[in-house]
This record gives structure tokens, sequence and C-alpha cells, in this order.
């Protein structure tokens, strides 16, 4: 029987080898417990003891045992198969009849196989890593530009006949990533003017323009960084949302029975989301410009003692419309982006929860990429046409 | 102490003849009670299998059992230990005991099988690299795997595969008790037979006491001693010859209806399917 005898009891009696050099034939005596727990023991022990020179017949006397387990049983073998090597002929005497069919199967069970699995050198490896990387890069925005297409043939075939705009959904989606989001967009786009505030004063000052300090805030926000502010903050909760959403849906296979009813899933999932979100984020843009003004002038006030009326007529003076408006321009775009980053990685989820988490992680990335290179082609762009 | 192997089921020595032992538990959801004051003893050496309809509370008594989840009343012991009462080192020595092997084989998605074998090694015993390699290798084999198998990632196995490998890793630690929520479940026919008569061979040759959350009518028949039905929110024991006969409406219809019936009549799966693990897909 096995060690488990002992389970909950005291302990398992010691295991032991003992070798008897003076018997004939040359005997190795086993005892005690031969469990996975003395098995750290015994294997250094076994290591200690040296077969006699020249070569003998040996027996392994296993009568003393008390408990034998798999690792135990694999012991003795090792330490049998270790001595046969040395050119001894070993046996197994005094084997209890229960013992044997344990015996038995664990050397029957001890597969030969590899740990480590089998692994190129290095150099191949990095190269091939380098190679797979770059193939995988070109293959997603090959797939992702295939997604726009398909998209923009969905938007268009649900713009041509507006009764196929599922407004419940367009709604929804529009309270979740663009009302329920105001706080925090409000909330980071007014710390963003403070910093901006404080910094450029602090800058300013030694020149004595610290009035400029209302043009670098009106021209800073309105143009880039109120937008921007807006992407990142829609890129993290509500992109990284759709890759989630629409991933948990094929996980669930709702997406199939969407197709098998005759639902399609970019009609019904994607087309949604992304007018949802085209619309609702210029708001979003806006009011995080308003709020980044509003910390710029609450800077002011409390700063640099610049009344809040100087700061409104300083501001008419500095920024012009086509600030304003390339900034809002920006904000559909950037929508579009996100919405449809979202929505590719959710799709491309294969069925496993983790590809789910891998996925939106990506979504996130991806989307904060794309929408910086565009605002980097945006900025050139207009400098180009006379808008610098 | 080298007692002989006694068969499965037949009681053994008093004593430590209760592997398991549940008294008066009951468990409450809010509102909700799905245990009130069971009672039930598993005993060494036994496959039991438990069975219920949905929500009755099977997986919720294998998680009190293993200390998972703590009963609102009653106590459980294993092995003569309340595992609601044992502190954080006592559950440590405890889980020496035990193997579980979830629903999915519950693999660590990010270590080769190896790796998963000897994770239970590593946690509660030093031992030499070379040692725990051949213990995983041995277990690779007791479960039927195949060799190459011992390198892949759980994600680059079959279902029956990952069980496999799972309750490989539940057996790394020798431990006397196993516990096994739904092992058959996913599996088509002839890999549920094969696992089944693996579970069997193992629970002979290691003398384990399997503790079986299951469904299949099928395993209850080729390798169950007892089953527990568990039924308003209490426990019925016994052999299945004898629930045969039992009065209970939920129990006449689930071994009477025609699953239980096919299950009875038809050739024992442990007989029909070759004992080649390989099989599994």
């Amino acid at each position: 029987m096995i060690a488990h005898d002992n389970a909950g009891n005291a302990g398992p009696a010691r295991a032991w080898a003992r070798p008897d050099a003076g018997a004939r034939p040359w005997r190795v005596h086993l005892g005690g417990a031969w469990t996975i727990a003395e098995a750290g023991r015994l294997d250094r022990e076994l290591a200690r003891i040296d077969p006699p020179r020249p070569a003998e017949p040996i027996e392994l006397d296993l009568a003393a045992l008390e408990a034998l387990d798999t690792s135990g049983a694999w012991l003795v073998h090792r330490f049998a198969d270790r001595l046969r090597r040395g050119g001894a002929a070993v046996e197994l005497v005094g084997v209890a009849e229960s013992r044997r069919p344990l015996l038995d199967q664990v050397r029957r069970a001890h597969v030969d196989c590899d740990m480590e699995p089998d692994r190129p050198p290095r150099w191949v490896e990095l190269t091939e890593g380098v190679g797979r990387w770059a193939v995988a890069i070109a293959a997603e925005a090959g797939a992702l530009i295939s997604f726009l297409g398909y998209i923009v043939v969905k938007l268009g075939v649900v713009l041509a006949d507006p009764r196929r705009i599922r407004w419940t959904s367009v709604v929804h989606h529009m309270q979740y990533t663009g009302l329920n989001a105001l706080p925090i967009v409000g909330l980071l786009g007014f710390l963003l003017g403070i910093v901006i505030a404080y910094q450029g004063a602090f800058q300013l000052r030694r020149f004595g323009a610290e009035m400029l300090v209302v043009n670098l805030v009106g021209v800073s926000v309105f143009r880039e960084l109120g937008v921007l502010i807006t992407a990142i903050i829609v890129a993290g909760r509500s992109g990284s949302a759709f890759t989630a959403q629409i991933g948990t849906m094929i996980v669930n296979q709702e997406v199939d029975a969407m197709r098998t009813i005759g639902l399609d899933p970019g009609e019904v999932l994607v087309v949604p989301r992304v007018l949802a979100l085209i619309l609702v984020m210029p708001l979003l843009a806006f009011f995080a410009s308003m709020a980044g003004l509003f910390g710029g002038a609450a800077m002011g006030q409390f700063v640099l003692d610049m009344s809040f009326g100087n700061f409104l007529a300083q501001l008419q003076s500095a920024v012009n419309p086509a600030h304003f408006w390339i900034g809002m321009a920006k904000a559909p775009v950037f929508a579009f982006t996100i919405a449809l980053v979202g929505c590719y990685q959710g799709f491309r989820v294969t069925g496993s929860a983790e590809s789910v988490g891998h996925l939106t992680t990506r979504s996130v990335v991806v989307s904060l990429f794309l929408v910086i290179l565009l605002d980097a082609a945006f900025s050139v762009v207009f400098a180009q046409v006379g808008f610098g | 102490m080298s007692a002989p192997a006694h068969a499965p089921g037949t009681p053994s020595a008093p004593g430590g003849a209760v592997a398991i032992r549940v008294r008066g538990l009951v468990t409450r959801f809010g509102a909700q009670v799905v245990h009130d004051g069971l009672d039930l003893d598993v005993r060494r050496g036994e496959i039991i299998g438990i069975v219920g309809g949905s929500g009755t509370g099977k997986s919720v008594l294998l998680r009190e059992v293993i200390g998972l989840m703590r009963p609102s009343a009653g106590a459980i012991e294993v092995f003569g230990q309340d595992t609601a009462r044992l502190g954080a080192a006592g559950l440590r020595r405890m889980q020496r005991n035990w193997g579980v092997l979830f629903q999915d084989g519950a693999l660590f998605s990010g270590m080769t099988v190896a790796q998963n074998i000897q994770v239970p090694l590593r946690r509660h015993l030093k031992l030499s690299r070379a040692l725990m390699d051949d213990i995983a290798r041995i277990k690779i084999g007791m479960v039927g795997l195949p060799a190459d198998a011992a390198t892949k990632l759980p994600s680059q196995l079959s279902g029956g595969m990952r069980k496999r490998a799972g309750l490989a890793r539940a057996l790394a630690l020798d431990p006397p008790l196993i516990l096994l929520d739904e092992p058959t479940a996913g599996l088509d026919p002839i890999g549920a037979a094969a696992f089944d008569d693996l579970i069997g061979d193992l629970s002979r040759s290691l003398n384990l006491t399997v503790f079986m959350v299951t469904h299949d009518l099928d395993s209850l028949h080729a390798i169950c001693d007892r089953i527990a039905v568990l039924i308003d929110r209490k426990i019925v024991v016994d052999t299945m010859e004898t629930l045969l006969e039992h009065p209970h409406p939920w129990i006449r219809s689930y071994f009477h209806g025609p699953r239980g019936r096919a299950a009875l009549d038809g050739p024992t799966p442990a007989g029909a399917a070759s004992a080649d693990p390989t099989t599994i897909g």
C-alpha cells in the first residue's frame, strides 16, 4: 500500500537505503516510507551508494518498505538502472505482492521525452522573430485597411437608407461613450489648462510676456490638446470597451448566431458604434477645450493676477476661428479611427477569453498610435495649405 | 503498516476509514439555502459520484471540501481535520493530501504541461531538477498523454488532453484523495469512456479516494462505488443498485429516464472502449 495511509496522522517513517557489503550476493536493504515527502533526501542518499568493483550481482531488498508511492517506485527503478549501467545484474527481492502493480506501472509510465521544447539557435530565433513580427504588422495593417473598406461600404449602405440605422443602439452608445465620459474629460481638460498656464507663465515671465500665456493656452488647447486628450480618454474607455464587447460576443458565439439569423454584424455592431462616436467626440472635444480654457483662466486669476475679463479680451485677439475649426475637424476623424480599431480588434477575437484581454490592450495601443500619427499628418497638411 | 490493498469500496479498518466526513453542512447564498444539514461520509479508497440537478450545490460542496469556500454552518473534515478551521499553514500541509481537477483542467496557460505538473512539486518540496523532470515524465505516462505533450502549452492541446494534463498535475504529489469536477463533461463518448477507465485504473493502482462531481450516467455506472444524490438540500448516498429502487421522484426520473436506462442496459463502457488512452481527441 501507499504512503497515504499516513495522511493526516503522524509523519511517515524516514526512508533509508543501507548497503550490506558483507552479504553475498552484494545487497542493499531499502526500508521506511519511500514517498514523495522523502524523495529529495532519498535522491541524495542513493547517489552516495556505489556498487562494488568489479561488478558482481546485486540484490535490492524491499522487504522493509513501509510505504511506497510513484516517486518512491521511480527512485527504486532509477537506482537499479544506475547499478545496471555499472555492469551488474540487479534483482529486486522481497517485493510484497501488493506493491508489484505500482512498480510495474511506474516502469511503464516513464515516457522518454524532452522537458524543454526544441529550440533553434538564438540568432536564428531572433531573426525569425523579427521577420514574423514585421510580417504580422504588415498583415494587420492590410486587414485593418480592408476592414476600413468594409465599414465605409456598410456606412454608405446604411446612410443611403436611414431607416436601417439602429437609433436605439446609437443613442445607447452615445450615452456610454459621450455623456458618461463628460466628468473625466472635463476634469482632465481643466487640469491640462492649469498645467499649460502654469508652465507657460513660468517661462514667459522671464521675458515679461505673461500676457501671452492666454495665447499659449488658447491656441494649444483649441487646436491640439483639447481634442488629443479627448481622443486618449475615449480610446482608453470606449475603444477598449468596443473590443471587449464584440470580443465577448464572439466568445459566446452571439456573432455566429446573428449571422445565422441573417443579421449583419457590421451593420448591427459596428455602424452604431462608429456613428455614435463620430457624433459625440466633437462635443466631447469642445467640452474638454472649454474646461482647459477655464483651467487656464483660473490659473491666471490666482497666480498671475489676471482678471477673467482681461483673459477673455486677450483670448479674442489671440485665437481666430481657424484654430477652433482645425481642432474640431480632427475630432470626427479621430472618433472614426478609434471606433474602427476598437471594432476591428473585437472581431479578431478567436474564442478564448485570454484573446479578449490581449486584443483589448492592443486596441488601445493601435488606436492611440494612429491618432497621433493622424495628428502629425494634420499638422503637416494644414501648414502646407497655409493654416500653420 | 504494509496493509494489503483492499478493493475499492469495501470499508477498511475503523479509525482511518473515512476520508471526508461532512456533518450538518449548511450553505446559504443570501436568502437561498443550498445545503441544509447535509451529512456525508466518503470512505477511503472508494470512488464516490456526486450528482444532482442544476443549482443543487455539487460544485459548491467540492469547493467547501477543499477550503476554497467556507460553509455557513457545519463541519467538513478531511482525514480528520476541519478544512474551514485550518490556518494558512495547516491548509498548506493539507493541500499535499489532495489533488483537484477543475472542469477544463485549469492549467496555467503560460506554462508547458511539464511545468504545470511541477508547480505543486516546487511549491511543497525541494527536489532536484532531474528528479522533478522524471516525476513529470511518470505522471505524463500514467495519464496516457503522448511524450510530445510535455513541452506543449495548454492552448496547443485538445480538451481531452487538457483534462489528462490537469489530472497529471492533480496527481503530482501522489495525494491519497482526488477531487474531480465533471471530468467527462465536454468529451466525446469514446474519450469520456477512456477517461473513466483511466480514473478507475489509477484509483485502484494508487489506492486513491475519488470524489467526483458528474452528470455522466456512464461514469456513475462504470466506475463509481457509491453515488451521492444532492436533493432537497440534503444528500442520499447509496450504491447504484439500491438507488434504482429509491422512491424519490427526481432519483427515479434520473436513473429510469431514457439516458439512465441506456447506461444501465448497454455494455459497460469500461469494456466497450479499449483502454488505449491515446485515442482521446
